[in-house]
């Protein structure tokens, strides 16, 4: 079980991240102060989609994993976006 | 457990005795013929309620049992065969004892987890079991838990969906073993395509199992909570959807579908090359068509759906997308019928097996077809005909397969040899049962008998009669079949490392193999099916 | 299951092997999730209106200060992990602590949020509940079982990180084996990332 060649993130890195992702909340938590109706999900759904991006990226180490595991975890969100798709042909056209 | 002869090596199933050491090994092998064990105990016993259901129907009118008691007993029969049995089926038995061999490697990727994921299995098993006996009603909802009536039904569906969460979980553990081992074991030199088919087929249920299973999980849990909780998700009366659960439940259980069938299409794919002494026609597209099945089937969860009343759009649209799958599954029918042609074909059982699943896979896989067009389904939707579908896919494909690699492994698990004009006569007993059993039914469905009714017009007598005759016929092939097999495990004759002549490397090492199967992890340096060379030194 | 037959399996489990596992289950977690989100997506589409209406019973400020206390928790168990590799045991001890300590905070919250609710008798089969429109009842049956099923998550975590705590503390896990603790650290960071998405969904919908 011996760990070997695994990349160690800095502290500073770390406390970096941190400040990008609570920017982000406020900035989501700021965005609907102004009414966009319909685009508020849209942006909202948006900065999530960043912010898991950003820890999936560094706080998960993925950006230092192999290729295969990066394309499982890129795949594995993509078929969950299909399915959601193909859901709503049901019902956006009902 | 099972001692060979006094003089012979040790092996897997000799190196420790004692009940324990069955219960606590973490050995691939072991950990399969558990399941193995498990899984034929619990398919010999949800194969009664089939034969029972089948009497009932001999005659109009009621002749052994009361609509409660065939509703149970067509919702055990469906909890039993699609949880317990078919589901973990091949991936468990076959796909623990032979994976890692056919790999080269020694065993899974996390043995201790495999052996967990047996007791979870065990675990759900038993709470099936226990949902007909506990107090009150057996469940009655049919295996799929329709909303709203599994949301209302006074039976113990609670106790039924916490057992089919449970055998999920089982599920997603095995899945995850699986992609792990063939993504890290893989023996030095066996590249990605280099890899036997049989793991290939199991590469991708893993992934369905990985991924398909979460969703029935959480729906199920759903479900629960509607009847603990009144949560109101699936109830019009509080604003939820019914339709919602429909396409919850089947976005995992139409994949399910394909956890069952894509090791069976492996198994024969193993066969096939083996008995006709030539290499396997196509390996690629064999390998794509799998991932192929395993993607598309993710996106057809809609065609059990055509008179839901879902929006016309997504109609037409998983019919299109049902229409696709037949594509891959064709291109396998193709590669096995040319792997056969001008090979020296050897007809024995395992052959036979794997030819009839062909045949009988073809036709269901066409009445498939009859299905996944709207127009059609919404004629036969609900009758016979869909219920004789689905056994010819999972009976005559899964179970056929199974069978297959039943006997085709079967002197390699125990290096022991079963009676081959035996297994022949099971074979021939159990194939005319079957056509006589659910071929009726196709012809029935189309003039309109419905699905899980204990009772029909009288215009259906002579269907129903020839089914029933059918389903007596089928039951006493089975006997003749299992009673073949288990006899031969003590008596039958020392079978050779490689009575098939086989070359993947699952041959190469002695019958029964050693406790860890290679004494040295072999070097892969050429393709899987080379017939005139093989690995061997 | 002797002991010679562990160690003769454990040496297979090297620990690209074992986090590629971690991933895969957290894949698991995702869809058992998804199912929800489906729900909620469906839900939110057909009671657009009933779902804002709805979100202004929830308190946005006790959930903006969860999603800054499990971010930071999220940062601490990745120092945590950071620390170990370092080789300074006694700082990852002390950084998983934190990490503890702020999932106990989340859950403070969860109580009181959780305990208005139930004395406004807003909970799932309740009378009250049952009387409001139909899109209001879905959101809060939503609610409460999105962030019922993760919390739960967070206890799970919450012992993970206990047990790895104390591994560190016994020095089992250490600079060359600390498998457990990256996957650990893997599983709170799911937390986290379901809680990204819960907020605004749920939250700021106002």
């Amino acid at each position: 079980m011996k760990n070997h060649d695994s990349h160690i993130t800095s502290y500073a890195l770390n406390l970096k991240v941190l400040l990008v992702l609570l920017i982000l909340t406020m900035t989501s938590i700021l965005v609907i102060k102004f009414h966009l109706g319909a685009y508020t999900v849209a942006l909202a759904l948006i900065l999530a989609s960043i912010k898991t991006t950003i820890v999936l990226t560094y706080f998960m180490h993925l950006k230092f994993e192999n290729l295969i595991l990066r394309l499982m975890v890129g795949g594995v969100f993509l078929l969950f976006a299909i399915i959601i798709v193909i859901t709503f042909i049901d019902y956006y056209f009902r | 457990m099972n001692n060979p002869s006094p003089t012979a090596p040790l092996n897997f199933l000799n190196h420790k005795t004692g009940l324990w050491s069955w219960l606590s090994s973490t050995d691939h092998k072991r950990i399969g013929l558990l399941y193995l064990y498990a899984i034929t105990t619990f398919f010999l016993s949800a194969a009664v309620l089939g034969l029972l259901m089948k009497i009932e129907k001999v005659a109009p009118g009621e002749t052994i049992m009361t609509a409660q008691t065939y509703n149970a007993m067509f919702t055990l029969h469906g909890i039993i065969m699609i949880f317990i049995v078919v589901i973990p089926g091949l991936a468990a038995v076959f796909g623990n004892i032979m994976l890692p061999i056919m790999i080269g490697a020694k065993d899974v990727a996390f043995p201790k987890l495999n052996l967990f994921s047996f007791y979870v299995y065990i675990t759900g098993a038993c709470l099936g079991l226990y949902s007909q006996f506990a107090h009150g009603h057996s469940p009655d909802t049919g295996w799929t838990f329709y909303v709203p009536y599994s949301a209302e039904a006074s039976s113990n569906v609670v106790i039924a969906l916490t057992a089919a969460f449970t055998l999920g979980f089982a599920s997603i553990l095995t899945g995850l073993n699986f992609i792990v081992t063939i993504h890290r074991m893989r023996a030095p030199g066996m590249t990605w395509f280099r890899m036997p088919l049989f793991p290939w087929s199991l590469y991708a249920t893993a992934w369905i199992q990985l991924l398909a299973t979460p969703v029935v999980g959480i729906t199920l849990l759903m479900v629960i909570a509607e009847r603990t909780l009144h949560i109101g998700f699936f109830d019009p009366a509080l604003g939820g959807d019914p339709v919602l659960y429909q396409h919850l439940f089947w976005i995992y259980s139409h994949p399910a579908v394909y956890v069952m069938i894509l090791p069976a299409m492996g198994v024969v794919t193993e066969i096939f090359p083996t008995f006709s002494q030539k290499p396997v026609f196509g390996y690629l597209p064999i390998v794509f068509s799998s991932l192929a099945i395993a993607l598309v089937g993710y996106f057809v969860w809609g065609h059990h759906m055509f008179t839901s009343g879902m929006s016309y759009e997504s109609r037409w649209f998983f019919s299109f997308l049902t229409f696709l799958v037949a594509i891959p599954s064709a291109i396998k029918v193709f590669n096995w019928l040319s792997t056969m042609y001008g090979g020296s074909v050897d007809l024995q059982p395992p052959l036979l097996y794997a030819i009839s699943f062909i045949f009988l896979f073809t036709i269901g896989g066409f009445t498939g077809l009859t299905l996944g067009s709207v127009a059609t389904d919404i004629q036969v939707h609900n009758t016979d005909f869909v219920v004789a579908h689905f056994h010819y896919i999972i009976f005559g494909g899964m179970g056929f397969g199974f069978f297959a690699g039943m006997h085709y492994w079967y002197p390699k698990i125990y290096g022991r040899m079963y009676n081959i004009r035996w297994a022949n006569i099971g074979w021939g007993i159990l194939f005319t049962g079957f056509n006589l059993l659910y071929f009726p039914m196709f012809i029935m469905g189309i003039q309109g008998m419905p699905r899980r009714y204990f009772d029909y017009d009288p215009k259906f007598q002579l269907g129903q009669t020839i089914s029933t005759i059918g389903a007596i016929i089928l039951f006493t092939g089975l006997i003749t079949m299992i009673s073949n097999l288990i006899y031969h495990v003590r008596r039958g004759a020392i079978a050779p490392a490689n009575p098939w002549h086989g070359v993947t490397l699952e041959w190469q090492i002695p019958s029964p193999p050693p406790h860890e199967n290679f004494d040295e992890i072999p070097v892969i340096t050429r393709d899987p099916y080379v017939f005139d060379n093989p690995y061997t030194k | 299951m002797s002991t010679t037959e562990h160690s003769e399996h454990s040496e297979y489990i090297d620990s690209e092997t074992g986090k590629m596992g971690m991933w895969l289950f957290l894949f698991t977690e995702l869809f058992l999730f998804g199912g929800l989100f489906i729900v909620y997506a469906v839900m939110r589409s057909k009671y657009g209106e009933e779902f804002h209406h709805a979100a202004l019973e929830l308190n946005a400020f006790i959930g903006a200060t969860n999603t800054v206390v499990l971010l930071v928790s999220s940062m601490t168990v990745a120092m945590s992990l950071t620390a170990i590799q370092k080789n300074q045991p006694k700082l990852a001890m002390i950084l998983i602590f934190c990490t503890l300590l702020l999932a106990g905070v989340f859950m403070m919250n969860k109580y009181f949020e959780y305990g208005h609710k139930f004395a406004l008798h807003l909970y799932p089969g309740s009378d009250v509940m049952r009387n409001l429109p139909h899109g209001e009842i879905m959101f809060f049956g939503l609610y409460f079982l999105m962030t019922g099923l993760h919390l739960f998550h967070v206890v799970v975590g919450g012992i993970l990180l206990t047990i790895i705590l104390l591994k560190v503390w016994s020095g089992k896990i250490n600079q060359e084996h600390f498998l457990l603790h990256e996957n650990g650290a893997l599983y709170w960071h799911l937390v986290d990332l379901i809680w990204i998405f819960l907020f605004p969904l749920l939250y700021l919908i106002t």
